[in-house]
C-alpha cells in the first residue's frame, strides 16, 4: 500500500469531500495562499479556488462564529483553527452556539462544523503553544471530538467528522503531521465513536489517543521483551466514548493504563479512569494506573520538557505497577 | 440618511397641552404614507401594538410566577423591530439577542408559540427548552435568541456568509443592544462582514443603557457610527422612536445587503420604559427622563399622526386594541393550556446523529 504523510492524509480528506458535497469549505488563518501553516491545505487554493478556501483575519472567534453561523443554515464548514491554543478565544462560540443550537432550538437547528488543527505538545515552544486541550470540549455535551494517531485514521475519521451532522472537534497532534503511514488510494471512512486496537495483547491494556499511541506502541514492544504483552486501544474518537471496546480489553486483560499527552485533574484520562473503575471493577486485578504530563504549564528550557511530558518509561512503568512486576 | 444626522436634532417637541404624544416626522411620515398605503401603515401600527401589548401580559405572567427566569421586556422599542421587519422579504434572516420577543412575533412567529415558549411549554417555538432569550423558528428564518452579549454577531455574519455564498439573495437583520459593541465578537465580526462584502445589517438597538451601565460612563466614544468607519463600513443613525424614519434608514440598509451584497451598521436611538430584565427596578435613570421618553412613546405618537391625518378613526383603534388583547389573552390560554416537555425530552436534542447512552 502507498505511504503518505499525517497532513497530506489530512488534505485528501478535505479536497475529497470538497469535491464531494459543494457545501463544504475551508476557512481559516493561513489555509489558502500560504497553503496551511501546517501545510495541510496545499494546493487547495488552487483546486477550489478562493470562495471557497478562504484566509481569514487572526480572529479566532470570529471566524469561528462565521463558520458555525454558516453550519447553522446548512453549510458544512471546516474551520482551521491554526493551533487549538489560540482556539480557546474562540469557546464562546464553540461551546455556546455550536454545542446548544440544536438543544436550544428544540431541535430545529443543526450545527455541521468541523473545527479542526493542531492540538497537543509542539517542540520547544513554551507554554502558551504547548497544550493539550482535548478535554475543554469532550466536557460539553452537544460537541463530538475526534482525535486521530495514523495517516490511515486521520483521513478517514476527518472524512467522517466533515459529512457528521454535528459540530466535531477534530485535534491534531502536531507532532504527527509529518509521520508516515499506509493510506489506500480507495475511499474509506472511520465511523465515529469507534475505538481501535492498535496491538492486541493478554496482560495490560492501554488506553490512549493521538500521539500518545505511539508513545505506548513503542512501551508495548519493550515490555514484550520483558514478557509483558500489552494491548494498545486507541480510543480515536473521545466523544462519544467507545465504552464497549474498553469493556472488552478490560475484560481481557484485568488491567489497564490510561496515557494521556495532558494534564491528569479534571481531563479525559480521569473520566475514562472514573468510568473504568465504576463500570468494571470486578474485573479489575490492580487499580487503574494513569499516565500524563506534569500538572505545569510547558517550560520552554528543552531539558526540561521531556520531564513534563509522558514518555515510553512513564508508560512502561506504569505498566509494571499495574501488573505488579518490580 | 445623512450619516452626520443624530436624533436629538430630530426629535419632536414635548406633548401638547392636551396631552397627546407629539406627531411623527410630518414630511417622512407622508412620504410613507405615499410609498406604503393605508393599509400596510395600519398592519404596521397593529404589529407594534401586539408587541407593546404581548410584553405588557409578558410581565404580568413573569410577576404571577407562569414566566421564569431571566424575562428582557421589548416595551419602547417597538418600532426598531417593525419598522426592520416591514422591508424584510419571507427569505431574509434574523438573528436577535435576548430581548428579543419583539423581535421574533415582528418576523412571523405566532405569538401563541412565544408566550408557551416563555411558559416553558413543549408547544413552545423551542418546545420549551430554550426559553425567553432563545426563541427559534427555522421555518420563519429566525435564528435566536442569544444569551451572550455579542454573541450572535459572528454567527449572524456566518449566516450572511452562506446567503451569499449560495446565492440566496437573501439579507440577515443582526440585533444586539449597545452594551455588545464593546465586544471583541462585534469588532472581528465587522470586520469580516466588510472585508468580504457580506449582506447583514448590524443593527444596534441603542437604548443608552447596558443593564444597568449608561453609555456614557463605558464608552470611549459616544457617536458609536465611528466604530463601522474604522472598518469602511457605510453607517448611519436612525430615530428608532420613529416608525417610518425607522422604516426609511433600515430600508436603505436593507436594499444595499440585498443589491450590493454589503454591510450596514445601524445605531438605531430607541428607549426602554422597563428595566433590563423584570428583577431590574432601573434605578440608575431618573424618573424625569422616563417620564419624558413616555411621553413621546412611539406607539402614541403613530397613533396621534393616524388620527390627525385620518389613517384611521378612535373607534377602530379601540376596536384594534380589543382584538389584540384577545389575541395576547388566547396566546396565554393556549400557553396555560399546552403541556409541559415530557420527561422524555430532557436527552433528546442534544445531536442529530447520537446512538449511545448518556453518562
Amino acid at each position: 500500500m502507498r505511504k503518505i504523510l499525517f497532513r497530506d492524509a489530512l488534505n485528501e480528506a478535505m479536497s475529497e469531500e470538497m469535491e464531494r458535497d459543494p457545501d463544504v469549505f475551508l476557512m481559516g488563518e493561513e489555509v489558502a495562499e500560504y497553503n496551511g501553516a501546517y501545510k495541510c491545505s496545499v494546493g487547495m487554493l488552487d483546486r477550489f479556488g478562493p470562495k471557497r478556501v478562504i484566509d481569514t483575519p487572526i480572529a479566532e472567534l470570529g471566524f469561528a462564529g462565521i463558520g458555525i453561523g454558516a453550519a447553522m443554515v446548512g453549510m458544512k464548514p471546516i474551520v482551521e483553527m491554526m493551533t487549538f491554543n489560540f482556539a480557546i478565544l474562540a469557546l464562546d462560540q464553540v461551546m455556546n452556539t455550536a454545542a446548544k443550537m440544536r438543544y436550544m432550538s428544540g431541535g430545529q437547528l443543526s450545527c455541521p462544523v468541523v473545527i479542526r488543527g493542531a492540538g497537543g505538545a509542539g517542540g520547544h515552544l513554551g507554554a502558551q503553544h504547548s497544550q493539550s486541550l482535548e478535554a475543554q470540549y469532550v466536557h460539553c455535551p452537544g460537541l463530538k471530538v475526534m482525535m486521530p494517531a495514523t495517516p490511515y485514521d486521520a483521513k478517514g475519521m476527518l472524512k467522517t467528522a466533515i459529512r457528521d451532522p454535528d459540530p466535531v472537534i477534530f485535534i491534531e497532534s502536531e507532532i504527527l503531521y509529518g509521520s508516515e503511514g499506509e493510506v489506500p488510494e480507495e475511499e474509506y471512512t472511520i465511523p465515529m465513536g469507534v475505538a481501535d486496537v492498535k496491538r492486541e495483547g493478554a496482560d495490560c491494556t492501554i488506553i490512549t489517543w493521538s500521539r500518545m499511541v505511539h508513545f505506548s506502541l513503542d512501551a508495548a514492544a519493550e515490555l514484550a521483551e520483558q514478557g509483558i504483552d500489552v494491548e494498545v486501544v486507541d480510543l480515536r474518537t473521545l466523544r462519544p466514548l467507545d465504552k464497549e471496546a474498553i469493556r472488552k480489553s478490560v475484560k481481557k486483560t484485568n488491567r489497564v493504563v490510561v496515557v494521556e499527552e495532558g494534564w491528569y485533574w479534571a481531563s479525559v484520562g480521569s473520566t475514562v479512569a472514573d468510568f473504568i473503575s465504576r463500570d468494571l471493577f470486578d474485573h479489575l486485578d490492580a487499580p487503574v494506573g494513569r499516565v500524563h504530563q506534569r500538572d505545569i504549564p510547558m517550560p520552554y528550557a528543552y531539558n526540561l520538557e521531556p520531564l513534563s511530558l509522558p514518555n515510553k518509561d512513564n508508560i512502561v512503568e506504569a505498566v509494571k505497577r499495574a501488573c505488579y512486576v518490580d | 440618511m445623512p450619516e452626520n444626522q443624530t436624533v436629538s436634532e430630530e426629535k419632536p417637541a414635548s406633548s401638547g397641552s392636551n396631552g397627546a404624544a407629539p406627531s411623527l416626522h410630518g414630511a417622512t411620515a407622508a412620504k410613507a404614507r405615499k410609498d406604503l398605503g393605508d393599509e400596510k401603515i395600519i398592519a404596521m401600527y397593529r404589529q407594534m401594538l401586539l408587541l407593546r401589548r404581548f410584553e405588557e401580559v409578558a410581565g404580568r405572567q413573569y410577576q404571577m410566577g407562569k414566566i421564569k427566569g431571566f424575562c428582557h421586556l421589548y416595551i419602547g422599542q417597538e418600532p426598531v423591530a417593525v419598522g426592520s421587519m416591514s422591508g424584510l422579504e419571507e427569505k431574509d434572516y434574523v438573528v436577535a439577542a435576548y430581548r428579543e420577543h419583539g423581535q421574533a412575533i415582528a418576523k412571523g412567529l405566532d405569538p401563541n408559540a412565544v408566550m408557551a415558549e416563555l411558559f416553558a411549554k413543549s408547544t413552545g417555538c423551542s418546545k420549551g427548552k430554550g426559553g425567553s432569550m432563545h426563541l427559534f423558528d427555522v421555518e420563519k428564518r429566525f435564528y435566536g435568541g442569544w444569551g451572550i452579549v455579542g454573541g450572535q454577531i459572528p454567527t449572524a455574519a456566518g449566516v450572511a456568509f452562506a446567503s451569499k455564498y449560495r446565492d440566496e439573495g437573501a439579507v440577515v437583520l443582526c440585533y444586539f443592544g449597545d452594551g455588545s459593541i464593546h465586544q471583541g465578537a462585534f469588532h472581528e465580526a465587522l470586520n469580516m462582514a466588510a472585508k468580504w462584502d457580506l449582506p447583514c445589517v448590524f443593527i444596534t438597538e441603542n437604548n443608552k443603557y447596558a443593564m444597568g451601565t449608561d453609555i456614557e460612563r463605558i464608552s470611549a466614544i459616544l457617536d458609536i457610527q465611528q466604530k463601522a468607519v474604522s472598518y469602511g463600513m457605510d453607517h448611519a443613525q436612525i430615530d428608532g422612536k420613529d416608525i417610518f424614519k425607522a422604516y426609511y434608514g433600515f430600508k436603505e440598509a436593507i436594499d444595499r445587503a440585498r443589491n450590493e451584497s454589503r454591510p450596514t451598521f445601524l445605531d438605531v436611538i430607541t428607549y426602554r420604559f422597563r428595566g433590563h430584565s423584570m428583577s431590574d427596578p432601573a434605578k440608575y435613570r431618573t424618573k424625569e427622563e422616563l417620564q419624558d421618553e413616555m411621553d413621546h412613546d412611539p406607539i402614541k405618537r403613530m397613533e396621534t399622526w393616524m388620527l390627525a391625518e385620518g389613517v384611521i378613526d378612535e373607534d377602530a383603534l379601540k376596536s384594534m386594541d380589543k382584538e389584540i388583547k384577545d389575541e395576547v389573552k388566547a396566546a396565554v390560554k393556549f400557553a396555560e393550556d399546552s403541556p409541559f416537555p415530557d420527561p422524555s425530552e430532557l436527552t433528546t436534542d442534544v445531536y442529530v446523529e447520537w446512538n449511545w447512552d448518556i453518562e
